[in-house]
């Protein structure tokens, strides 16, 4: 039995009368891909935004490596070891793609400042792009840039929110390539609508709908439950 | 590099102008490089880090009463009196910043203006200690550093000149630095900022220590310089005057203060020759500014890609 890295307990999100997150209990093995699944709207981006401190939850409690981080802040958390990809593109458009990378670099008090930047560009293949202003990069080398700042912070725990949105189907091999090679030592949480890459690259899968757990397994485990199936897997597969 | 030698070209411009200049505007640039100082300090604040204060007065004065307070009631040479002054401007700023900081935006523009007046009240209040609104001359005891008598011309502007080098090869240093990459990062965006581990509260309150340091610098070496010290310098319009040099240079250029003072100076020296009413003028300037060239001069000339490698 792997180590639990990331343990969360009856988390809670409310907003007014939705319930976006409504009693979640997660897992998270050390060393593991573990994919996060649901219709949109399921309460996948709350939950996330519960474990990286970007929201306080209503109810609940989460520990990471051992200790209660239910009450730190984001940034805390960011140093304890939680690295966080956001579902929406959020560089620095108005920098060019080495301040952007360096920015999560010099997290790590490299001396060697500009090698380091260049290595982690070459991690998502932006390595010649390094003078350019970020906003002016295609869609898709802006997505790749955004998980290159999640990878230089060197997390424990990466939280990747639906990465491939907008990627070209050749982007998605090599992106693939990469989240592989990322394990075990980073534990990946990855939401991902794409079930081909979910199949492919998942260790252990949530699914969750309507801000509760439907059902938290092996990959063969989740394509038999009949209850995933009705409400995702199946015909209505909502929204995208 | 070619940044380098254009700060160090500007500064061995202003050194030779010291040779050249007449008398009166000798004097003048003596004043500009100082209040430039002070505009360095708010770009840092305002330019680099997105950090809008409506309160820079309060950072102003207290350099400024620190010093002569502390040479009038104490005797204290200019040395030590300048060095406190100093660090009363970084102080007062670390104590603005702990409480206004909680705030962004147009809220912390008010509770800044509100601190800055709460100053200048504190000043008149205790006008027995402060000269209240008339304020008070700089002992000439007081006015002499190192040897240099600070009252005399040529010292004055030579002084000055140290001064404002060592500012803005400091703020040169300053924004090529890790940290002054974080605080432009705080200016873009600040959510991101917080999930690369970037403390934002601890970051800005950090760049309003720095920028109340260089106020404080300001406030003290231009009393002492220039022998008055009075709440005048505590009143809004010392808020905004480091706002439109920067305005009108370039915020978040290091020169952009620099040209900003030089400008608006003569602006409004050339105004109130003609006309009275000088306060017009600088709100018409800050007016075309706004419309036709929101990042000043030298913001302009660096979006234009004229200069882009100016830092
Ligand atoms: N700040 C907020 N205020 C109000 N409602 C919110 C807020 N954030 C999310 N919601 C709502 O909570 C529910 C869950 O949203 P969330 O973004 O977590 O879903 P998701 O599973 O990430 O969806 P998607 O697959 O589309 O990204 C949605 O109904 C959403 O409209
Ligand atoms: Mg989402």
């Amino acid at each position: 039995m792997a180590s639990v890295i990331l343990q969360a307990e009856g988390l809670k999100r409310h907003f007014g009368g939705l319930k976006a997150v409504d009693g979640v209990d997660l897992a998270l093995n050390a060393g593991e891909i573990h994919a996060l699944i649901g219709p949109n709207g399921a309460g996948k981006t709350t939950l996330v935004s519960l474990l990286s401190g970007r929201q306080v939850p209503d109810a609940g409690a989460i520990r990471f490596d051992g200790t209660d981080i239910t009450r730190l802040p984001a940034h805390e958390r960011v140093r304890r070891g939680i690295g966080y990809t956001f579902q929406i593109t959020a560089i620095y458009a108005g920098l060019s793609v080495f301040d952007n990378l360096a920015l999560a670099v010099q997290r790590g008090h490299t001396r060697d400042l500009s090698r380091a930047v260049t290595e982690a560009a070459a991690r998502v293949g932006l390595e010649d792009l390094l003078p350019q202003i970020a906003g002016t990069l295609s869609y898709g080398h802006q997505r790749l840039l955004e998980i290159g700042m999640g990878l230089a912070l060197h997390p424990r725990l990466l939280i990747l929110d639906e990465p491939t949105q907008g990627f070209a189907a050749g982007e998605i091999e090599g992106f693939m390539a990469l989240v592989r090679g990322l394990v075990p030592a980073t534990t990946v949480l990855l939401i991902e609508h794409n079930m081909d890459v979910v199949m492919a690259l998942a260790e252990r899968i949530t699914v969750l709908d309507q801000g509760r757990v439907l059902a938290s397994g092996l990959p063969a485990e989740i394509r038999a439950n009949r209850a995933v199936q009705d409400a995702y897997l199946g015909g209505s597969h909502a929204g995208d | 590099m070619r940044a380098l030698s254009l700060h160090l070209a500007v500064l061995a411009l202003l050194l030779a102008l010291h040779f050249v200049l007449p008398a009166y505007h000798h004097a003048n640039l003596a004043r500009i490089m100082v209040l430039a100082v002070f505009a360095m300090g708010y770009n840092i604040a305002f330019g680099y880090t997105g950090l809008l204060s409506l309160g820079h007065a309060l950072f102003l004065s207290a350099g400024m009463f620190g010093a002569g307070l502390l040479i009038q009631h104490f005797g204290l040479t200019a040395a030590p009196a300048l060095l406190i002054g100093t660090l009363a401007g970084a102080a007062m700023a670390a104590l603005t910043g702990l409480l206004a900081l909680r705030t962004a935006g147009v809220s912390l523009m008010i509770v800044t203006l509100m601190f800055a007046q709460a100053g200048y009240l504190t000043l008149l209040y205790f006008g027995a200690v402060t000269g209240g609104d008339e304020g008070f001359p700089v002992p000439a005891a007081g006015r002499v550093a190192f040897g240099l008598n600070l009252a005399a011309e040529g010292p004055r502007y030579l002084v000055a000149l140290g001064l404002f080098a060592l500012a803005l090869m400091g703020n040169l240093a300053l924004v090529r630095s890790r940290f002054g990459r974080v605080m432009v990062a705080m200016r873009e965006n600040e959510e991101r900022s917080r999930m690369l581990g970037y403390n934002p509260f601890a970051v800005k309150l950090g760049v309003m220590v720095l920028s109340g340091l260089y106020a404080g610098a300001a406030g003290a070496f231009y009393g002492v310089m220039f022998g008055y010290v009075g709440a005048t310098f505590a009143t809004i319009p010392y808020s905004i005057l480091p706002l439109l040099y920067v305005l009108l240079g370039g915020a978040g250029v290091t020169l952009g203060p620099l040209l900003g003072a030089v400008l608006m100076f003569y602006l409004i020296d050339l105004a109130s020759s003609h006309t009275t009413a000088q306060l017009a003028v600088t709100g018409g300037a800050l007016l075309v500014l706004v419309l036709f060239a929101p990042k000043g001069i030298l913001g302009s000339l660096r979006e234009r890609g004229l200069a882009s490698w100016l830092p």
